[in-house]
C-alpha cells in the first residue's frame, strides 16, 4: 500500500501540522495548519487508491469547512488569544519545512505511480462504482443524510437571528 | 518493514486521534477545540479509507463519504452556536461559558 519513504515523509507531516495545530497561539495559524493536514490525508488517500475520496476530501475539508473555521475567526477577533507572540519565526520555519516536505512527497507518489497495482485488492473506486455503491446500497442512509443538511441549514439561520424583540439580547 | 502494511496506517490513525483528544482536552478556545473535532473525524476517515484499500471493498469509501457530509453540516450548526453565544457572552473562552444561562 505504497512506498515506505512516501508513507513516512507524509506521516511526518501529517503529525508535524497537528502538533502544529495544536500548539499555535493564535487561531488563524491552527486552521493554517489544519489545512495542510487535511491536504495531506487527501494525499494518503491518492496512495490507497481513493482518488475520488482525496479529491472530495480537499474541495469540502479544506476548501469549504476551513475557509468557515476561519471566517469565524475573523468574525470573532479570536485570533488575539492571550499567549507570546515570538514564536511566529517558529511557525514560519515549521510551515515551510512542512510545505516544502509535502510537496517533495506528493510528486514522489507522482512518479512512483501511487498506490501499488497489486490485482488481489484492486477495487474500483471511480466516481462511477463509488455512486454505484452508494445510489444502490446505501439509498436511505444518503436521503437522510440529505434531510440532515437542510435541518443543519435550518438551524444555521435560525441561530443567526438576532432577537431584538428578546428580554435578553 | 520493507512494505507498507496496515499497522502503519492504524498506527498514524492513533497518533492523530490522539492528537486531537490532546487539542480538546488541553486548549480553552472553543474554535480550537472544535478544529481538534474535525482532526479526530479525519483519522478515522484515513482508517476507513485503509481498510477499504486493504480489503478490496469499497463501502470503506461511501462510508467516508457520509463522515464527510456529516461533519460539515456539524462544523456549521457548531460555528452557528459559537458565534450566537459570542453575542452574549463577548468571549469564547470555555472557561468563562460554564453557565446554562445564554
Amino acid at each position: 500500500m505504497g512506498n515506505p519513504i512516501v508513507f513516512c515523509i507524509l506521516a511526518i507531516i501529517a503529525i508535524g501540522s497537528a502538533v502544529g495545530m495544536l500548539t499555535s497561539r493564535n487561531a488563524v495559524y491552527s486552521a493554517l495548519f489544519l489545512v495542510l493536514n487535511f491536504v495531506t490525508i487527501g494525499v494518503f488517500y491518492i496512495v490507497l487508491n481513493a482518488p475520488f475520496i482525496a479529491m472530495v476530501q480537499i474541495t469540502v475539508y479544506a476548501g469549504a469547512i476551513m475557509v468557515l473555521f476561519l471566517f469565524v475567526i475573523m468574525l470573532l477577533g479570536a485570533e488575539q488569544l492571550r499567549g507570546v507572540e515570538n514564536e511566529q519565526r517558529f511557525h514560519l520555519g515549521l510551515s515551510i519545512v512542512l510545505g516544502g516536505l509535502l510537496i517533495v512527497a506528493f510528486f514522489a507518489v507522482l512518479v512512483t505511480g501511487g498506490g501499488d497495482t497489486s490485482a488481489a485488492a484492486m477495487i474500483d473506486s471511480s466516481p462511477q462504482a463509488l455512486g454505484l455503491a452508494l445510489f444502490q446500497g446505501y439509498t436511505f442512509p444518503f436521503i437522510v443524510t440529505g434531510i440532515l443538511l437542510l435541518s443543519a441549514m435550518i438551524g444555521v439561520v435560525i441561530f443567526g437571528f438576532s432577537r431584538k424583540r428578546g428580554a435578553d439580547v | 518493514m520493507s512494505e507498507v502494511t496496515i499497522e502503519w496506517y492504524i498506527a498514524l490513525c492513533v497518533v492523530l486521534f490522539t492528537i486531537g483528544s490532546m487539542g480538546v482536552l488541553l486548549r480553552r478556545n472553543a474554535i480550537i477545540i472544535f478544529m481538534s473535532v474535525e482532526m479526530m473525524l479525519n483519522s478515522a476517515n484515513l482508517a476507513f479509507v485503509a481498510f477499504a484499500r486493504n480489503l478490496g471493498d469499497l463501502n470503506g469509501q461511501v462510508l467516508v463519504f457520509f463522515v464527510i457530509t456529516v461533519a460539515a453540516a456539524e462544523v456549521a450548526v457548531g460555528l452557528a452556536l459559537i458565534v450566537a453565544i459570542f453575542r452574549t457572552k463577548k468571549s469564547i473562552n470555555i472557561d468563562d461559558l460554564n453557565l446554562l444561562k445564554g
